[in-house]
């Protein structure tokens, strides 16, 4: 019997908004516990929440680049239930009128295109941290540390679409890039920025009904997720074909072992009486809001890859690394703007800048070589100041010094020898020593070009234009 | 007259020719609380030297000419309110050692204008409750004969103003509870529209409806307060940013071709006698003062009190599940693990009738009924508030009874809640509704026991009920009786 696996996911994506979602606190992370707190998010008797509106932003730009539609009139409502990090004892969420509905995704899959389904996408607030040890210094016990609580998230709910770990890993790199590109996640999944349920059941190929599904909460990797599903599919099929029934239930993944397990049953179905929150007022989103929030968007990573690959002429692989985060893009679209071969900056990009950014551990917000002067730099080679090879020179000491590459140049005297005369020169001195290698070269050994393109080379301290070594050294070779 | 018998209208006066201070006022006050609330136990904490430090602070107010109507006069506040570095117990026993780190809004704008805070005021537990039986801190007794509720959940704050033990207080209003005591006790006690007055740190009941509101001895006294207390607050989602107009200026004019509408609904046979009689009596005096009556229909009134005991027990359930020992309140002494640690931590410190309401309004939620009830519920509720905007097309405000009868004695229907929660059947319709009402003395019954009327206005219709309300205070003498205790 063949099985197919069906995968949802859900994603929080904690919102890097200043305040938190109901009160004015700080979201910073790593202070004290319970530095960041007021009555709001402790819940303390008499406090109301009030709407942080960027948080509704954000939603709303998420949505948009999900290619949902924007509820013009969205609800809050209480998740009900008891747990010491909850501080209200209800989580305010959305039920029955999230703000985003029915978007999608595109993913590529060994090169097909598929569509993945988004249900909804809703904001909620985010609970506190429970800490355990002898957190007082009266002994052993368990602490709330209440900074978490009251931050904002934003819940990604797919529809059950994804049939592998790869689609399913594919759909999550896809939404992690959206949300950091758009600026309203960190991205930080060691951090907690963004965590992942996945929802996993299998059905036997052909079958009409999905099968009963398991959810694997809180995993913080890529890696992790797609361990996590395949062990999961291949315990369900195994328990199944030996008579088993799957239970509908929670399991943690355990990245030591690689295997799920079960969650120790507080999860009896929970009834968590969802009602609107008297305490807030409908959302009203209005077509101009949305179309404000439109315009304050950055260009899509989908759409520059696109335009990329159209406007500038670049191949897919090209266009695909340089939008893998924003600012890498518009650093390599800024230099653009100054030096117009498309493809020879993009491939410096790719190659020193990236080169160099990894060997001293640096972003591309903090490079040293700004795009203007390594266009200055690729003017050089292109107007035969210097060749290719000593611009790789000229672009390490750039790094270091931050000079201009013409100043780099002058004071190092790497200007390119291309004067046919002074090449000449050399290369006849060359010749006449090496007599016995021209004989040999004359002789069919054509290999030996190479040795004297070397000599040529050094003699001129690696200045001399190959292009102008090449032709004149061919001509005197060949007589 | 002692300085306690006085209004604030009146003690401004005084403070203002420099006749009398604050401090003396307060001292006033504090020394017949002493003597008088251990009869009266309207209240939970008596803030003694606070008061005289902030009697103090405004009598320097006073002498700098910088005061305003309120500076100075001596006020308490139902123990629902916020008070930083003060007790603030909404009379249970698992709020018993709480001390709030924060005020509410509307004791801040009190402030802002130099009160003296006397102390705070019993209630029913989490103002669950329409006698003030249900407080941890033992029943409050009515002025007017001691062994009748003085009614709740505000049974503290009216009987306060009845006994002279607070120029004037603050209640709060969710199902009737400022209305309700305040005729029972024979004062004026005013719901404001939903959304004019800011709920924050006002411990929470009912969410959709809940409203704060004055509690005083006369309806200008009430313009005063609710002057100081109206007002959007960014710190409260559910409060209204429309402008506050000067209430004070609402309390000249005539009530000549005022249209006042009488609903079928409330006057029922079986309506008491005594209040039936005040009824008609100041049905007579209204037509006298040239105001004109019409019959209307409220046609969903009796789905009312069903309507309000899903809803406001449903949000209560929620609002109160903060309340578990962890944070803040009442924790159990023994407990093993942490559900038995907020059981026992609960069970201990929650009363009766909280209990109750916790449990119905959870179960009107839970899975499987909250179609059949909550959100039903909600959906009468909207019908119940197209009576009341259907009617405002013909009248510009409602008279009705406020209690189908006088206070009953302490004890009486302390056993039988359902009894109790029908109390509230003429009070209810305006909170769920949302708009405006008051109640103001009208009569006594033939045991001397109040009877007040209520005026229903229009949402954000506060300057015409008390342009009412102190047109019939003029036309009468029912305020001016005092309670002998």
């Amino acid at each position: 019997m063949k099985y197919q696996p069906v995968i949802g996911l859900e994603v929080h994506v904690q919102l890097k908004t200043d305040s938190k979602i109901f009160c004015g606190c700080s979201t910073k992370f790593g202070a004290e516990p319970n530095a960041h707190t007021c009555p709001v998010c402790l819940g303390l008797p008499g406090a109301l929440p009030v709407l942080n509106k960027k948080v509704v932003e954000f939603a709303i730009k998420a949505g948009l680049a999900t290619n949902c539609s924007i509820t013009h009139r969205s609800i809050f409502a209480r998740k009900n239930y008891f747990y010491p990090d909850l501080p209200k004892g209800y989580q305010i969420s959305q039920f029955e009128d999230p703000i985003c509905q029915r978007g999608w995704l595109d993913i590529v899959i060994e090169g097909e295109t598929k569509r993945i389904g988004i249900t909804r996408i809703h904001m909620e607030e985010d609970a506190g941290k429970l800490v355990h040890g002898d957190v007082s210094g009266l002994g052993e016990g368990s602490g709330a540390d209440l900074n978490r609580a009251c931050t904002p998230l934003l819940e990604v709910v797919s529809e059950p679409d994804l049939r592998s770990s790869d689609e399913a890993v594919s759909y999550l790199k896809q939404l992690h890039q959206i949300v950091t590109w758009l600026g309203i996640c960190d991205g930080n999944m060691e951090e907690g920025s963004f965590r992942c349920d996945a929802n996993v059941s299998v059905m036997p190929v052909g079958a009409e009904q999905y099968g009963t599904r398991a959810e694997i909460k809180n995993v913080n990797s890529f890696k992790f997720v797609k361990q996590a599903i395949e062990y999961e599919i291949e315990r369900q099929i195994d328990l199944i074909e030996d008579g088993g029934k799957v239970v509908q239930e929670t399991r943690l993944f355990d990245p030591n072992s690689g295997k799920t397990r079960s969650m120790r049953s507080k999860e009896e179905a929970h009834d968590y009486r969802y009602f609107p929150d008297p305490d807030l007022v409908p959302l009203v989103i209005d077509s101009d809001w949305i179309k404000r929030t439109h315009s304050e968007m950055p260009e899509l990573p989908e759409h520059r890859r696109q335009r990329f690959i159209t406007e500038f002429g670049i191949p897919e692989y090209d266009a695909e690394v340089l939008t893998a985060n924003r600012a890498l893009a518009e650093y390599y679209e800024e230099c653009v703007a100054f030096h117009h071969n498309a493809k020879v900056v993009s491939n410096w990009v790719m190659g020193e800048i990236t080169r160099a950014l990894n060997e001293s551990g640096l972003s591309i917000d903090n490079c040293p070589v700004t795009p203007r002067l390594l266009a200055e730099l690729l003017r050089l080679i292109d107007n035969g100041t210097i060749s290719g090879k000593i611009a790789k020179t000229v672009f390490d000491e750039m790094w270091i010094s931050g000079k201009e590459p013409k100043t780099i140049v002058e004071e190092k005297g790497l200007v390119q020898v291309s004067d046919s005369g002074a090449i000449e020169l050399i290369i006849d001195e060359i010749l006449a020593k090496e007599a016995g290698q021209v004989a040999e070269y004359r002789s069919g050994k054509d290999k030996l070009f190479g040795f004297f393109v070397g000599q040529v080379m050094k003699v001129s301290k690696g200045k001399a234009n190959p292009a102008v070594v090449n032709e004149l050294l061919l001509k005197k070779l060949q007589g | 007259m002692e300085l306690f018998d006085l209004t604030i209208h009146e003690l401004h006066e005084l403070f203002a020719s420099k006749k009398v201070s604050s401090l003396e006022a307060t001292k006033s006050l504090l020394a017949r609380i002493d003597t008088t609330d251990p009869k009266i136990n309207a209240y939970i904490t008596v803030a003694g030297e606070k008061a005289l430090a902030d009697a103090v602070a405004a009598d320097q107010l006073i002498a700098k000419g910088a005061a305003g109507t309120l500076t100075g006069i001596p006020l308490a506040l139902k123990d629902i309110f916020l008070t930083e570095g003060i007790r603030t117990t909404c009379a249970s026993r698992i709020l018993n050692n709480f001390i709030p780190p924060y005020s509410a809004t509307t004791y801040e704008k009190l402030k802002e204008q130099g009160i003296v805070l006397l102390g705070k005021l019993n209630q029913d537990e989490f103002a669950m409750g329409s006698s003030n039986e249900s407080s941890a801190f033992g029943p409050t007794r009515n002025p007017w004969d001691t062994s009748c509720i003085p009614g709740g959940s505000s049974g503290g704050s009216a009987a306060a103003v009845a006994a002279r033990l607070a120029t004037a207080t603050l209640g709060t209003d969710t199902g009737g509870s400022i209305r309700q005591p305040a005729s029972h006790c024979s004062c004026v006690g005013l719901k404001p529209t939903y959304g004019r007055v800011s709920r924050y740190g006002v411990i929470a009941y009912a969410s959709s409806l809940d409203q704060v509101g004055p509690m005083t001895r006369d309806v200008t006294d009430c313009a005063i307060m609710l002057n100081a207390i109206a007002g959007h607050d960014p710190k409260d989602s559910t409060s209204v940013n429309t402008p506050v107009p000067d209430y004070t200026a609402a309390l000249t004019g005539s009530v000549k071709g005022l249209k006042i509408g009488l609903p079928k609904e409330y006057y029922i046979d079986g309506l008491d006698a005594d209040v039936q009689s005040a009824m008609n009596q100041a049905i007579e005096t209204y037509k006298k003062l040239g105001a004109e009556f019409v019959d209307i229909s409220l046609p969903h009134t009796d789905y009312a009190v069903a309507t309000y005991y899903l809803i406001a027990t449903a949000e209560a359930s929620s609002n109160l599940a903060r309340y578990e020992g962890v944070r803040f309140g009442h924790r159990t002494e023994q407990a093993e693990g942490l559900i038995d640690m907020m059981t026992k931590s609960r069970s201990e410190g929650f009363g009766a009738e909280v209990k109750r309401r916790i449990m119905l309004g959870t179960y009107a939620l839970s899975s499987g009924y909250y179609d059949a009830y909550y959100v039903k519920a909600q959906k009468v509720r909207t019908l119940i508030m197209r009576d009341f905007i259907q009617a405002f097309n013909d009248v510009d405000m409602i008279l009705t009874p406020v209690a189908p009868t006088p206070a009953f004695k302490i004890g009486e229907k302390i056993n039988d809640p359902l009894q109790m929660y029908l109390s509230d059947i003429f009070t209810i319709p305006a909170n769920l509704a949302g708009t405006c009402a008051m109640s103001i003395p009208a009569g006594f019954s033939g045991s001397g026991l109040p009877i007040g009327l209520q005026l229903i206005g229009k949402p954000f219709g506060e300057d015409s009920i008390l342009r009412a309300a102190h047109a019939f205070e003029q036309a009468t003498e029912w305020h001016k009786r005092t309670a002998q205790i």
